[in-house]
């Protein structure tokens, strides 16, 4: 493998389950020492694109290269060589935190002894220093989370494949994973997550992917895909009087675009406040005013027509 | 080329050997754990009372059986090696089933076929730990047996490594049924099965003994032939029957290690 040749490359990947397409033909390129992102929604073919990189799940068609190699006919060799994180946590519940992390390096074939060595650092490395020595059980989802990405690095990685790492963890645990995850980014391991959180993509990821319906939308990083799909900022409103679609012809000629929310209506502009004023000047009177910078909500609003979180 | 290909090979049979052997390592992590002893303990009762109510019960009405060879034994003698295959067959058709729980429910291959280890690997590893298990009983039954001069401890020796033939052959056809198992009802049948298979394998009375139909039905299935197999060792009754019936047990050992490893992949790796 030369060093410019990608670590992932897709060409026109396919998977299909029976007669339906959850990945209808993507191609993408990730490089050594990226943070590379797949945002959309659920359903979207996020983990059936990350099954078929961590070489479980073959592909139906189109071409797949991992570190240079086929998953089908290497797959036991690329895995040796990748940390996963499945949307799942699949920790072995009749084991301790120090037990899962022992044996599943002896999957990897790493010597007893360095096994155990590096399961100290790493329940370290994730602060679960107090329960090691107890069953997996009773840990609470932030901590069973971490114990999972402890798990993926066990073999010192050169790719880490992170399945939705923080669904479904309160905001303390999500930002204590944030951070791991970080520190993780600054020793240039190559990391390949999938989010439904624009924040997390946001923070995370050099470069994304937007997908929604088993395709890829767009593609760029966070500021590019702003810049290249969304206004600099955006104009909520909301207004109590009549219902909201009365008054999206009055708000007409107002910034760039304008996006109908169930709830509220999205003014797209590149000043909110000049177009604030222009709302006040139409005699408009909306029951919250909110100003605030574009996002990838806004971008993958633009492109889908829908939300991302409902 | 040979001379090139050949270390080539042991490598990688090598490789996933070690492999195996990190899957029986988890299970070897799990039973330091307290809960698992029971079930291993508890295994081990059930032909032991059989010995004991059948054996001893019986053999007081019966007292000797007649071997081909002329030579007549006790019928608890005659009993004891159908036990203890019946024994080497349960510990490894348990550990089988266990597998069911482990892939289903535990979901715990999930997580090792994401590292370097493959389906087959998986099935190997768990049939070792299930050896580890069934040979466990196997050594306690014929020690018994030695106590109360049901066989020799030369003959207990020689057929210590065909229990554990016996149980690689019920392993592997364990593994290959848990594949399939879906339900509770299914485990019911599996349970039917083997109870069927020990009444009716030559164990209580020889095969021959059964209705022409009969005899060739039982013939076709595995545990007669373990239980043939390790009656012409415990009584010392050597023959080249005890070859085929070997063979038999080997062969059904790596068909239902393939057919197990196959379907793993392919019900787990969507
Ligand atoms: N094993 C499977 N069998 C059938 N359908 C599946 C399977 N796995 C995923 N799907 C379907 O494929 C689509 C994409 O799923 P998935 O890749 O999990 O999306 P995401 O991770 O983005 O939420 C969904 O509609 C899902 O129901
Ligand atoms: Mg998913």
């Amino acid at each position: 493998m030369s060093v410019a040749e990608p670590l992932i490359a897709a060409h026109g990947l396919v998977k299909r389950f029976g007669d339906f397409t959850a990945v209808a033909g993507i191609d993408l390129e990730v490089r050594a020492g990226e943070a590379f992102g797949f945002l959309g929604p659920n359903g979207a073919g996020k983990s059936s694109t990350m099954r078929m990189i961590g070489c479980v799940s073959p592909p139906t068609g189109g071409t797949l290269r991992v570190l240079g190699m086929d998953p089908v006919r290497a797959g036991s060799a690329i895995r040796a060589r990748l940390g996963v994180c499945p949307q799942q946590d699949s920790l072995d519940p009749e084991l301790t935190v120090r037990e899962n992390l022992i044996v599943y390096a002896r999957y990897f074939g790493i010597p007893r002894k360095v096994a155990r060595q590096r399961a100290d650092e790493l329940i370290e490395f994730v602060q679960l220093t107090e329960r090691a020595d107890d069953t997996v059980e009773p840990l609470s989802g932030g901590m069973k989370r971490r114990l999972t990405i402890a798990r993926a690095l066990v073999n010192e990685p050169a790719i880490v494949l992170l399945d939705e790492p923080t669904t479904g963890l309160d905001p303390q645990a999500r930002h204590l994973v944030w951070e791991r995850l970080f520190q993780l980014k600054q020793r240039g391991v190559t990391l390949v997550l999938t989010t439904h959180y624009m924040d997390e993509a946001e923070q995370l990821c050099d470069r994304l992917v937007v997908m929604d319906g088993g395709k890829i939308v767009a593609e760029g990083s966070p500021r590019q895909l702003i810049e290249r799909y969304s206004t600099r900022e955006v104009v909520e409103l909301r207004f109590a009087e009549a219902a909201l679609d009365t008054y999206v012809g009055k708000l007409e000629g107002i910034g760039e675009r304008l996006e109908l929310l169930p709830d509220r209506i999205l003014l797209y502009a590149a000043d909110g406040d000049l177009a604030v004023a222009a709302v006040a000047d139409r005699a408009l009177r909306p029951s919250s005013v909110l100003v605030r910078r574009s996002g990838l909500e806004d971008v993958f609003l633009h492109l889908t027509g829908r939300t991302l979180v409902d | 080329m040979v001379t090139l290909l050949l270390p080539r090979l042991a490598a990688r049979a090598d490789a996933r050997v070690r492999r195996a052997a990190a899957v029986t390592g988890r299970n070897v992590a799990a039973a330091r754990h307290f809960g698992y002893w029971w079930a291993l303990v508890s295994g081990f009762f059930e032909p032991v009372l059989y010995l004991l109510s059948i054996g001893l019960g019986v053999g007081a009405l019966i007292k000797t059986f007649t071997l081909p060879d002329g030579r007549t034994i006790s019928y608890a003698a005659f009993v004891a090696p159908a036990m203890l295959a019946a024994s080497a067959m349960n510990g490894a058709l348990t550990e089988a089933m266990n597998m069911v729980g482990k892939m289903r429910y535990m979901r715990l291959y999930d997580a090792v076929l994401a590292t370097p280890v493959q389906p087959f690997e998986v099935a190997l590893g768990e049939l070792m730990w299930g050896l580890v298990r069934g040979s466990s009983y196997s050594l306690a039954f014929l020690v018994m047996m030695v106590g109360m001069q049901l066989t020799t401890v030369g003959w207990a020796l020689v057929a210590f490594p065909a229990t554990v033939i016996v149980g690689f052959a019920f392993g592997g056809l364990g593994m290959a049924v848990a594949t399939y198992v879906r339900s509770w009802q299914d485990f019911d049948y599996v349970m039917v099965v083997q109870f069927a298979l020990f009444l009716f394998s030559g164990t209580f009375a020889p095969a021959d003994s059964y209705p022409w139909g009969v005899q060739v039905l039982v013939q076709v299935t595995p545990l007669y032939h373990g239980v043939e197999l390790l009656r012409g060792l415990t009584t010392g009754t050597l023959n080249w029957g005890l070859l085929g019936h070997t063979a038999y047990l080997v062969a059904l050992a790596s068909v239902g290690l393939t057919i197990a490893g196959r379907r793993m992949g392919r019900l787990l790796c969507r």
